[in-house]
């Protein structure tokens, strides 16, 4: 060990990392990192701490923090040795504080002057120190304090040094956008460095500036296109080179961006097609990295407007992917199957077995990744066996995140493409019961509203059945000793309903059931509220049909535990069972009318029941109602009314100044006599019933307690009757047609005691003993027969479903516009070969150096200093312009170039995507203002100086 | 963009932690032992890469590179390609291989601020700003030369000096 004493370290150090190196157990560390921690603290307090001294126990420090221990302590040292002259110390110190230090941190405002000091320094090193520490360290408010330097060393002679300021100047976007809308243009001006890794670097930024807003930079698509194929061709300098592949990175990158830019923009995928296809040609699938550039090929040609050699390329490096043996590259296959199967669903088809193989892998990354295309391409063929395989998963996982994910998934699925309503009830039966605590209370409500509302009006028979097997399975589930909270409010909440509906089971029965429950969960006072409510709905039913209800002792001992519970709202739902008991039928009718949960409540708004009572009030003398704009008299009304919203809402702080008292009549004793409606106060779980004896109450504030109860507005309405709510038109019909898919005759209880066998059972009648289980697997999520050969599209269900289905995915919107019968055209675009990218061009022929035509594109007045009189004007009008209005774009400069891309670029991008692919003048024009805008002629100066002023 | 690049042992013990986003030490301690967690129970012939949505938000996942006994992890988001970071990984690998020549924890655990600079000129507020492995060996070697004729009394020893001379 002694030779390490040459590591430039001292005796401590090394022997602390030794110490921690050979520590038995987490606490014998912790305990050696905490006397580490002492002695520091103790040594740097120390007077005339050596600055090298310094500097090694600020590297002690970092290794501290690095263990996850505190060394805040220490914090401030590492600051000063910022200031330090000598390089190394700064340097250090730079790099304790870019790790100690967050962007809001106190100590900040102690470094920025040091930063600007140091990014105007001659020596590279502390310009590139203080550049790490600006993206780290500087954070909205102090952008302003550093940006001039940063745009400054734009123009750094180093490259290095150019690539950071472009990094730092994308930090600075990324913190706060608006403080460089002004400077965006310099990334467009990177673009054209004359040092590749400087217009590399420049690409991130862009890459995030076109993912905000792609149509602003449609103008560049034919220069990323041309730096690609300099690329591709081998025209950089060999050093950038990586396993004989030319700057892969740079392709990766590239190919990001033009799938972006491509995206549903026929003409700008046009320009692509050729390099895409050379790409495909050159990559080798033998070099890790090569594959990288591939699967990003395939990302971009799925990305764009479909070409359909370019598919079949695609495809068959996908394909290439997915029989590898390498699971990374499976992976990569899987993911690239998922892009490619949105442009054309049979692709999947040839690729089932292997897809089957990665489902049943043992490495969890690739299973995920499987599971996540297995979503994409459900529709409702496939749906019963691919969510029956995702619970099982979910069932089998312990990661908490994922599994949330997973079950929300089964759930939007099931509602999405559910082939019945005994299935759907029955699939989340299993999703509550495994993940109940993970799920959205909306899914439940979905649930409950499902049940309630059936098939719709036309057809009570089904209706009952439905609701009595659901009974019947919930009844089944009570007996699993751990079930999720919110499971058991939906099972409450149904066997209240119509535990007792079908005459099966006796109210008694129903209601031991449902006090067990409440017994059982003893803290969870939802779950109360649910049963109490559902004992109360039991009771009513009984007395209203005629019948005596026999209270149960333990129901009595609830019923008696509630009225003295500490939450009022348990003990109001116990008193309302308790007066509810004593009426006699006829009155129970009325209030508690059986099914009747989906009826909808009439609220008289005007109280007109109250008429009379107003009346005789009026009579006896009492004022009049004067209403609240009147009331405020001279009071500016609007605000007032403010703070009276204020006031009846949110019942918050206020942080205006209350108004100077006046001799006015006091404001609030009208609200007094206003019927403030108890239910602000009581938060009620209302399932449906209750609602009714509360309306006369709370009538007038009836908003105010929608946020507690049942909220089923909104909620997007897969079943039953079609409604007026928000939800899409076509969903509602895709679940329509599921319904009517769904053949009653389906012996659904014996289903629903071997739940799991249902879907596959019923899905694939065991066929021919021939083909083996994974075939049967494949066939059922394929939707065709295992055979390989046979192409036909999915057709084992009504194929018109199947197209239904599709239409309501959700990704279909994400689908390339284009419908099937433009794929001819597609496919016709020009050749990939006859497509002369050199138009871009014109002026030079290709000379050694690709980038200094790059650098030629922005002309003769790249340098800032030779046009400073306007550099120097744009700042100041754009400050006087944001200072009047934040709103819209507040900066000139900006708005020059929009303005010049809206009337030359940005009019093809519109053009083409309405008026599609003849509109050959256009065209012309758009190649014509293109290569005015992006190539220097020298014809005409000033329109090239707009565009990069 | 990289969100962190955290290089540890097959025992969980850290040796580089950088992450592009701060985190407060306690979350990064908590996040590398997830990951931690996550990789030691990963089998050799797996895949190189975990999604860690749980951890790190949507959308991101990792890669990593079980070399002897280390483990390097680069944790990112969609807007990277994730072959490429394998290979990115590669290129810090055999930067560190030019470095010290037949590299192995003793030379990362003792020169873990030579491993920032290094990083620093592969990856730069998140995002990858040099790929070749001999670029960055200029840069840092430059750097080190940079140092030592500003700073007479070099803290790089004669016998690191050495090694970079070569």
């Amino acid at each position: 060990m002694g030779s390490q004493g040459g590591w430039g370290q001292s005796k401590e150090f090394l022997d602390l990392v030794k110490s921690i190196g050979e520590a038995r157990s987490k606490a014998e560390e912790d305990r050696i990192v905490l006397r580490e921690i002492e002695t520091l603290k103790r040594r740097i307090a120390e007077p005339d701490v050596t600055r090298r001294k310094m500097k090694e126990y600020i590297v002690r420090l970092v290794y501290v923090e690095m263990l996850g221990h505190d060394a805040s302590f220490g914090y401030i040292h590492a600051v000063k040795m910022t200031h330090d002259d000598n390089v190394v110390h700064k340097r250090t110190g730079y790099l304790a504080v870019t790790l100690f230090l967050n962007e809001n941190h106190d100590l900040i405002i102690l470094i920025v002057n040091t930063i600007q000091k140091d990014l105007k320094s001659d020596n590279y090193l502390v310009v590139s120190a203080a550049l790490t520490a600006v993206c780290k360290l500087i954070n909205e408010e102090t952008i302003p304090a550093v940006l001039p330097q940063v745009v400054e060393l734009l123009g750094h002679p180093k490259e290095a040094v150019r690539k950071k300021a472009v990094m730092a100047l994308h930090r600075f976007y990324q913190r706060s956008p608006a403080s460089v809308s002004h400077l965006l243009l310099h990334f467009r001006k990177r673009l054209c460095d004359g040092d590749p890794g400087v217009m590399g670097a420049a690409l991130c930024p862009i890459f995030d500036l076109i993912t905000a807003d792609v149509n602003s930079y449609k103008d560049l698509v034919v220069s990323f296109v041309s730096i690609l194929k300099q690329v591709v061709e081998r025209r950089l300098p060999k050093s950038y080179e990586y396993h004989q592949m030319p700057a892969p990175f740079l392709q990766v990158k590239l190919l990001k961006i033009l799938a972006l830019l491509g995206s549903a923009d026929k003409q700008a995928s046009g320009h692509m097609y050729a390099v895409l296809g050379e790409i495909f040609r050159k990559c080798e699938m033998s070099s890790n990295i090569g594959n990288a550039v591939l699967y990003e090929c395939i990302c971009c040609v799925s990305s764009i407007q479909p070409n359909t050699k370019l598919l079949d390329a695609a495809t068959e490096a996908t394909s290439k992917f997915l029989k590898s043996d390498s699971h990374n590259l499976k992976y990569m296959g899987i993911d690239a199957l998922g892009r490619l199967i949105k442009i054309n669903p049979d692709i999947a088809e040839d690729h089932q077995l292997a897809v089957i193989d990665c489902l049943e892998d043992s490495d969890d990354t690739l299973k995920r990744k499987t599971f996540e295309l297995l979503y994409k391409m459900t529709k409702s063929t496939n749906v019963e066996v691919i969510v029956d395989r995702m619970i099982n998963y979910m069932i089998s996982i312990s990661d908490k995140h994922y599994k949330t994910e997973i079950a929300s998934r089964c759930v939007e699925l099931a509602e999405q493409f559910a082939p019945s309503n005994q299935w759907f009830i029955q699939t989340m039966n299993k999703i509550f019961e495994h993940a109940g605590d993970v799920v959205n209370v909306k899914v439940a409500h979905n649930l409950i509203r499902l049940i309630a509302e059936g098939f719709g009006e036309d057809d009570d028979g089904a209706d009952s059945q439905l609701r009595s097997s659901a009974v019947d399975s919930y009844l089944h589930i009570l007996s699993e000793p751990k079930l999720p909270s919110i499971f058991l409010q939906v099972i409450c909440w149904v066997l209240g309903e119509y535990g007792t509906a079908d005459g099966k089971y006796s109210a008694s029965f129903i209601i031991g059931k449902i006090c067990d429950v409440a017994e059982a969960h003893t803290n969870d006072s939802t779950v109360k509220a649910y049963a109490i409510t559902s004992i109360m709905k039991v009771c009513a039913f009984e007395i209203a049909a005629g019948r005596k209800v026999e209270m149960l002792p333990e129901c009595q001992s609830l019923i008696d535990e509630l009225l003295a519970s500490h939450s009022t709202d348990l003990q109001q739902r116990a008193y309302e069972l308790q007066a509810l008991s004593c009426l006699d039928s006829h009155v129970i009718q009325h209030v508690m009318p059986p099914d009747a949960s989906c009826e909808d409540v009439e609220v008289d708004k005007t109280l007109s029941f109250l008429d009379d009572f107003v009346q005789k009030a009026f009579e006896k003398g009492a004022q009049p109602y004067v209403p609240e704009s009147e009331r405020s008299g001279v009071y500016d009304i609007s605000s007032f009314r403010n703070q009276y919203q204020q006031e009846q809402s949110g019942h918050g702080l206020r942080f205006e100044a209350y108004e100077l008292p006046k001799s006015l009549p006091p404001t609030n004793i009208p609200t007094i006599l206003h019927p403030l409606p108890s239910t602000d106060v009581v938060p009620v779980f209302e399932p449906s019933h209750s609602r009714p004896t509360h309306q006369t109450s709370s009538g007038v504030d009836v908003s105010s307690d929608v946020g507690v109860k049942l909220r089923l507005d909104g909620v997007q309405r897969k079943w039953g009757r079609p409604t007026e709510l928000s939800s899409s038109s076509t969903s509602g019909s895709a679940t329509e047609s599921a319904a009517n898919g769904f053949s009653q005759s389906d012996g659904w209880k014996n289903a629903a005691s071997h739940p799991r066998d249902f879907s596959s059972d019923k899905r694939n009648p065991p066929p021919v003993e021939v083909s083996t289980e994974k075939q049967r697997l494949a066939a059922s999520l394929f939707g065709s027969s295992a055979s390989k050969s046979e192409k036909k599209p999915p057709s084992t269900r009504s194929s018109s479903r199947a197209s239904n289905a599709n239409s309501v995915k959700p990704t279909s919107a994400t689908l390339p516009t284009e419908p099937p019968k433009e794929k001819g055209s597609a496919s016709t675009p020009p050749p990939p070969d006859l497509l002369d990218l050199g138009e871009s061009f014109p002026s030079s022929p290709p000379s050694e150096d690709p980038f200094k035509q790059l650098e030629g594109l922005i002309g003769p007045d790249t340098a800032p200093t030779i046009n400073p009189p306007l550099t120097a004007t744009i700042p100041n009008t754009a400050n006087i312009i944001s200072s009047y209005s934040e709103a819209t774009s507040p900066d000139l400069g900006t708005d020059f170039i929009s303005q010049f891309t809206k009337t030359s670029h940005g009019a093809h991008g519109i053009s083409s995507a309405k008026k599609g692919p003849n509109s050959r003048e256009a065209l012309e024009k758009d190649a014509v203002v293109r290569h005015v805008g992006v190539t220097p002629t020298g014809n005409n100066p000033n329109l090239f100086r707009d565009l990069l002023s | 963009m990289i969100r962190a690049v955290i290089v540890m042992n097959t025992q969980g013990k850290p040796r580089l932690v950088r992450f592009y986003e701060f985190q407060p030490p306690e979350k990064q301690k908590e996040l590398i032992r997830s990951i931690y967690g996550v990789l030691s129970s990963r089998a050799d012939n797996l895949s190189n890469f975990v999604q860690t949505d749980a951890m790190f938000g949507e959308d991101t996942r990792l890669v990593y590179k079980h070399l002897a006994t280390m483990y390097f992890v680069f944790v990112f988001d969609s807007s990277e390609n994730e072959l490429a970071m394998l290979d990115l990984i590669q290129v810090f690998v055999e930067t560190l291989e030019r470095c010290f020549k037949n590299v192995c924890e003793l030379d990362l655990v003792f020169n873990f601020v030579k491993l920032h600079t290094i990083l620093d000129e592969i990856i730069f507020a998140g995002q990858v700003v040099e790929t070749s492995s001999e670029e960055v060996m200029k840069a840092v070697d430059e750097i080190a030369r940079l140092e030592k004729s500003t700073n007479p009394i070099s803290i790089v020893t004669k016998s690191v000096a050495g090694r970079l001379g070569r």
